[in-house]
């Protein structure tokens, strides 16, 4: 992140420029990173474990697949370490689905994400859900020529992700729980503190960016655009078409869904529906109707019953 | 008048803003009564495979096809390339054949291989934001070929009514292109 007080346009950093033949080809950089989470909107990132699941997915809508060894639950439900998925296992989702691929790192762990930009993967996401490499540092996401998204339960997170070069940003919601409350207070808390930034006077900024934890540069750019300066969405808890909606309704830019699918009755019914939600938000007829007669859906867990340490959303703040 | 933008999945309020700043009236696409208030449509960037299942459950792909054919003027960004085009290499997703080109998806690789390359549009440079872009591979006689990369491949093409862009012209600053089918809306 550039620190002078000089105008800072993000959409200028990161990445390489090689020149050809007198041809300037623009490759990592900022604004292309951030585009592929642009084209994202609107749409659900799905959860899967290997190439079938992947292709039941796309065949249901997604707009994307994050591939992992474990979904959040089972990672919940068998304790030990989490770490990034076999290499194998990404490369088979990757040449079974048109569909960009995501993958999960170890927070810190730079080496599992350079792993991620060989294989290929389009998107990494630095995830807390994965047990956390670094227990005080992110990775240096300018380094990548790979997009990173991550997580955040507010704005000074959000923005202290972004500082690092994160390209996208997701609530943080309680992960393998099914409960979708979490994610809820994550996303309202971004809007407000978001709509506070928005009404205060550039004099102000600096306290506000003091008070937040966050890069001021990142204020300026959003008083600029008017809005956080990168694409968000939900994550975590998110079970039914209905929570899909009540997410979009909030404000996010779309929806991952992670164990909410293929840990339900009806894993390609349940995913049709969430997709269709998601674009249909608004709409209480089309919800009603793709709500119906999903089969079961997964079981949950009651956030108020997990003790603190055990939340996921602690981990790497 | 009024420009359609398809609301279904992608990058739509990008585009709605660039029409903003031109100070045209837009409305958001998600079903058929929506698309019927409107003078043309744009198909945004986006995952063609999303886009074309939801065009499919919404029945809009029939009615837009249909109107399309009667000269109502369509614009296809990126994945909106994908599914104007006649025929798609990959066979996934079944495009809409509004104009008379073929397309293969994902052409130039993964996203770290998405580039921007400044091209030539309307005499003028431009630059065009490639991701995870589709390649148009063959057009048919009666295309007009308006923007190339450095490599000759064609970038942006139109044949009457229906203009497509392989690139994101609602990622950049530069309205030329917008402008452009503002024309082709109040000239049709």
């Amino acid at each position: 992140m550039a620190t002078s007080k000089e105008k800072i346009e993000l959409k200028n950093l990161g990445g390489s420029k090689v020149k050809n033949d007198d041809i300037n080809i623009e490759t990592g950089s900022w604004r292309l990173k951030g585009g592929l989470a642009q084209m994202l909107k609107g749409g659900v990132i799905m959860d899967v474990i290997n190439a079938d699941e992947a292709k039941i997915a796309e065949q249901s809508g997604a707009v994307a697949v994050m591939a992992l060894e474990r979904v959040p639950a089972d990672i919940r439900k068998d304790g030990g370490v989490a770490r990034m998925s076999d290499p194998k296992m990404i490369k088979d989702i990757i040449s079974s689905v048109s569909i960009p691929v995501m993958a999960k790192c170890r927070i810190g762990h730079l080496a599992e994400a350079q792993i991620l930009q060989h294989l290929g993967v389009d998107y990494a996401d630095e995830s807390e859900v994965l047990t956390p490499a670094d227990n005080n540092f992110h990775i240096n996401k300018w380094d990548f020529n790979m997009p990173f998204v991550c997580g955040a339960t507010d704005l000074g997170e959000a923005l202290r992700r972004i500082g690092e070069g994160s390209a996208m940003i997701r609530t943080k919601g309680e992960a393998g729980t099914g409960d979708v409350v979490q994610a809820v207070y994550h996303a309202r808390t971004v809007n407000t503190q978001l709509k506070k930034v928005l009404m205060l006077d550039k004099e102000e900024l600096m306290t506000e960016a003091k008070n937040l934890g966050a890069p001021y540069e990142l204020l300026l750019e959003i008083k600029k655009l008017g809005r956080l300066p990168v694409v968000n969405f939900a994550a975590g808890g998110i079970a039914t078409p209905a929570d899909a909606a009540l997410m979009m309704q909030i404000g996010v830019d779309g929806v991952f869904v992670g164990s909410g699918i293929f840990k339900s009755g009806d894993a390609e019914k349940r995913a049709k529906a969430i997709v269709q939600a998601t674009t249909h938000y608004e709409n209480p007829d089309i919800l009603a109707k793709v709500s119906e007669d999903l089969g079961e859906a997964m079981v949950g867990i009651n956030i108020s019953s997990l003790p603190k340490e055990d939340r996921l959303e602690n981990r790497g703040v | 008048m009024k420009i359609g933008i398809l609301a279904l999945q992608g990058d739509f309020h990008e585009h709605q803003t660039c029409f903003n700043k031109l100070e045209v009236d837009t409305q958001l696409v998600k079903s058929i009564e929506e698309l019927n208030k409107c003078d043309s449509l744009v198909i945004p960037g986006g995952e063609s495979t999303t886009i074309s299942k939801l065009l499919v459950s919404t029945k809009i792909d029939k009615v837009l096809t249909k109107k399309a054919l009667e000269g109502f003027p369509v614009w296809g960004t990126c994945a909106g390339l994908i599914l104007i085009s006649n025929k798609v290499i990959e066979n996934d997703p079944k495009p809409l054949k509004l104009i008379n080109i073929t397309t293969s998806r994902n052409f130039y690789g993964r996203q770290i291989d998405s580039f921007v390359e400044k091209i030539n549009f309307e005499d003028d440079d431009y630059e065009a934001i490639f991701i995870r872009a589709p390649k148009i591979v063959d057009t048919k006689k009666d295309i007009e070929i308006l923007s190339s990369t450095n490599d000759g491949t064609p970038v942006a093409v139109k044949s009457n009514n229906i203009f497509g862009t392989s690139f994101h012209p609602e990622l950049t600053d530069d309205l030329r292109i917008h402008k452009m089918f503002v024309d082709m809306t109040s000239n049709k």
